[in-house]
């Protein structure tokens, strides 16, 4: 059946909670089961939840195609406070339809690479036990992600934005007991921490923004404050809008990694690979573009908010491009690149082109998660030939055979000397301590990787490709959309992408030459093997999506357009095609490549000691670059260490010498006891002893006196009878 | 006949040298003389009153008085003589163990 022949077909719209209950009821199975059940199990529950859930989502885009203006499924009634009415609804448009499938899509081929990777990596890590909570905190993502993209008002996407930097604190500091190297120390744990707080700064921001929405414009709900901002803008103050646009944009550059908020992202590497594919590139760091998409109305009422959106992402996209070019870990180049592509979709956005926009989104999500899950599994194999395990197979190299081997290979005598150590023996398990000194991520231990990892290179050449925008790559024709949207509306945002565009180039080129051309600098990268299918299969299919993903809105074409316009109205307007734009860009990309070969693809590094040629080339500027601009050194000096000293000050002076030591011991505890003391001293034994013992005198005295009467004498007893007597009958007869 | 109020004014007269004796005499059995000479004063009172009343009740009185009169009188003397034995006089001032 054809998909136009769907369009007066059955709707699924109520649905639409499924996609946010199906994960829920995967993790719920995995806590309940999951220990129990093994890996196996665990790995196709929660992969299998990822996937329903991209059904469904089919589904509801299945019901969109008869329905395009799309629904609000409202399931209970959650808040209801005086003015305020937030009901737990869903928002089932094209929009966020989109999003759904990217999330749902992609995550299911992050879980299925997942379901692989961390088999190897919780016996890295010795502690395979974690395999399940792992699948868990992924599910739970999930969830707390559609909640993000469903929401039908603010606050219920607030929840889901929310829920998505818990379960990326949880994932980053997913080995809390380690450092990004393996070794053990609280790094790991330090990095989670890092984003959440940078996070909970840009959603402060996001706060302030809603509460200026809910003040002026009187609720949260979308389709209540787009109507609102459409028909009462001239009623509310001039700085309502732009305000809301600003404080929004604080919170995208918490949870989208733009200036200045980005910061945690490169930490966020901590984690393990999946997680950085997942959260760190196609879904969770999205969710600001999709806020700024989401509330276009606003947007589109302040000039002001959108050059500033615009600035900011074209400024964060060149910043974060120069860092990217200076780094040797495999993922911190990624990290850097996915912040700088993040600024072009910011500044696509911000300047009205919410298409483009969106169409880097999703095709940023395809490439990006390809290029982690690729550079996941270069490190796994560089693990693997490093330090081979038993329990995962892994047959152990032999000390000879390594001898040969490097002698051979490395004809200037060198050995990889980093590696010599744990070969000799036979029989390994993980967990030596020369694991610290060897770093798997590090490019400089590569090199040559194509020989002994052939499905990874040529995937990974793939994103590259996407990556760099050469034509017809999924990335070309969405980064060329948001080059000649820029080119028409913001001259000086064009001129900082297009250089970012060419820096991307050039460092996924010297990125591709490092790692998989040259010859192998060190013994793990020779011995390293193929990945296993479970993660081989997610990164074809995402190559193939990154090489397809170009049809999504071809010029003229423009189906993703039309798909955003059912939504967006007239501000889902699609690009027109620029060839001069494309044509420089291609050129730019081209010669960036060109560049990075000569550098770097022509005479490779030969050993892990030789200096990068480009520091050779900039010196200081290429310090600068490696060091990521002393920004975190920045923030540690202008914000953390005062930060840290006034907390300490507050600890120690003002809590513990004045509360405590002063106010308690001094006022409190010395107050007390002087009324205890005087308490005890002059009112009860002063005054309340005394009363007692006089009684005590006074009863005895009176019995003394008293028992003088009875003195033994008979005739004195008679006598006190005989007056008795006497004054009775006086008494009775005188009366 | 003799006037009543001499009768009264015996028996007045015999009462307080009765009573003066109880309070005054040292020896236990002049005590009980004295107790005696009480005792009989009332008699004489009860039988004069009977007299100028012509009611016999009073003399049947002066017959219960007797009779406990002389039961006491066996019981005090026994008394008497037992505290004699035990603690060799019966001079009243001499016999004060009992006081508190």
């Amino acid at each position: 059946m054809l998909l136009s022949e769907v369009s007066a077909g059955p709707t699924f719209f109520a649905l639409a909670p499924w996609v946010v209950f199906i994960p829920v009821i995967g993790l719920l199975l995995n806590i309940i089961l999951g220990r129990r059940m093994g890996e196996r199990f665990v790995g196709i529950v929660a992969s299998s939840a990822a996937f329903l859930a991209f059904i469904v989502s089919v589904l509801l885009a299945l019901s969109l195609r008869s329905q395009p203006e799309g629904m609000v499924v409202t399931l209970a009634d959650w808040l209801t406070i005086g003015e305020l009415h937030v009901p737990w609804a869903f928002n089932v448009d094209t929009l966020s339809v989109t999003m759904m499938l990217v999330v749902s899509g992609v995550g299911t081929l992050i879980h299925i690479y997942a379901s692989g990777y961390m088999h190897y990596d919780v016996r890295y890590k010795e502690d395979p036990a974690s395999y399940t909570r792992f699948f868990i905190y992924l599910n739970l993502f999930i969830a707390f992600m559609m909640t993000l993209v469903s929401g039908s008002s603010y606050l219920m996407l607030f929840v889901g934005w929310e829920g998505v930097g818990l379960c990326s604190f949880l994932l980053i500091g997913f080995w809390f007991t380690r450092n990004p190297d393996g070794s053990i120390g609280i790094n790991n744990s330090n990095a989670a921490k890092k984003a959440f707080i940078t996070n909970r700064v840009g959603d402060f921001g996001f706060l302030i923004a809603m509460f200026l929405t809910f003040w002026y414009f009187g609720s949260l709900e979308f389709h209540e404050v787009f109507h609102a901002v459409e028909t009462m803008a001239s009623t509310v103050p001039s700085w309502v809008i732009p305000a809301i646009g600003i404080f929004m944009l604080v919170g995208v550059t918490g949870k989208s990694a733009q200036i200045p908020l980005f910061v945690w992202l490169p930490d966020a590497m901590a984690g393990p690979t999946p997680v950085s594919a997942l959260i760190h590139a196609a879904t969770m760091v999205t969710a600001g573009v999709y806020l700024v998409t989401r509330s276009y109305p606003i947007f589109e009422a302040s000039h002001l908010a959108q050059t500033i959106v615009a600035t900011v992402g074209a400024v964060t996209a060149l910043f974060a491009a120069t860092v990217a070019v200076g780094q040797f870990d495999i993922k911190k180049v990624l990290a850097y690149s996915t912040v700088s592509q993040l600024g072009f979709m910011v500044a696509a956005v911000g300047m009205g082109g919410f298409v483009a926009g969106m169409f880097h989104l999703v095709t940023h999500a395809f490439f990006k998660a390809l290029l982690f899950l690729g550079a996941g599994s270069v490190i796994l194999g560089v693990e693997r030939g490093h330090h081979p395990l038993e329990s995962t197979g892994d047959a152990p190299a032999k000390a000879n055979k390594k001898g040969t081997h490097a002698e051979a290979k490395h004809g200037k005598g060198q050995e990889a000397h980093h590696d010599a150590g744990p070969h000799d023996a036979g029989h390994h398990d993980a967990g030596h301590d020369d694991h610290h000194a060897f770093d798997p991520q590090d490019m400089r231990n590569m090199g040559g990787m194509r020989k002994s990892m052939p499905v990874t290179f040529w995937v990974y050449m793939m994103g590259t490709l996407a990556l760099a925008g050469i034509v017809p790559f999924a990335g070309f024709w969405s980064k060329d959309e948001i080059l000649a949207d820029a080119s028409a509306e913001f001259p000086l945002a064009y001129w900082l992408l297009t250089i970012a565009a060419f820096l991307t180039a050039f460092y996924m080129g010297r990125q591709i030459w490092m790692v998989f051309f040259g010859k192998p600098r060190t013994h793990a990268a020779e011995a390293a093997k193929e990945s296993p299918m479970t993660m081989t299969i997610p990164l074809g299919i995402l190559a193939f999506l990154s090489v397809v993903g170009g049809a999504l809105n071809l010029p003229t074409i423009h189906t993703f357009a039309n798909w955003l316009e059912h939504t967006m109205g007239h501000a889902a307007h699609a690009g027109e095609f620029n060839p001069q734009v494309a044509i420089v860009s291609t050129v730019l990309a081209l010669t960036a490549i060109l560049l990075s070969w000569l550098l770097y693809g022509r005479k490779p590094l030969a050993s892990t000691e030789d200096t990068d040629p480009l520091r050779r080339m900039l010196g200081p500027i290429f310090v600068g670059m490696n060091r990521k601009w002393m920004v975190d050194e920045f923030y540690g000096w202008l914000i953390i260490r005062p930060y840290q000293r006034f907390a300490a000050f507050l600890a120690d002076k003002v809590d513990w010498d004045f509360w405590h030591n002063w106010f308690h011991d001094s006022v409190i505890a010395a107050g007390f006891q002087g009324l205890t003391r005087l308490l005890a001293d002059p009112i009860d034994l002063g005054f309340v002893d005394r009363v007692s013992y006089w009684l005590a005198e006074g009863t005895s005295g009176l019995s003394r006196l008293l028992s003088r009467l009875q003195n033994g004498f008979a005739r004195n007893y008679a006598l006190m009878v005989f007056m008795g007597v006497v004054v009775i009958l006086g008494y009775v007869i005188l009366r | 006949m003799i006037p009543v109020e001499n009768y009264i004014g015996l028996s007045a007269i015999l009462f307080t040298i009765g009573a003066m004796g109880v309070l005054t005499r040292r020896n236990a059995i002049v005590i009980f003389m004295s107790v005696e000479l009480m005792l009989n004063s009332a008699n004489l009172l009860f039988i004069a009153f009977a007299q100028v009343y012509q009611e016999v009740g009073g003399h049947v009185f002066v017959f219960f008085v007797m009779a406990v009169a002389a039961a006491e009188v066996a019981v005090g003397l026994a008394l008497i003589v037992a505290i004699f034995r035990s603690r060799g006089t019966i001079n009243i001032d001499d016999l004060h163990h009992l006081k508190g």
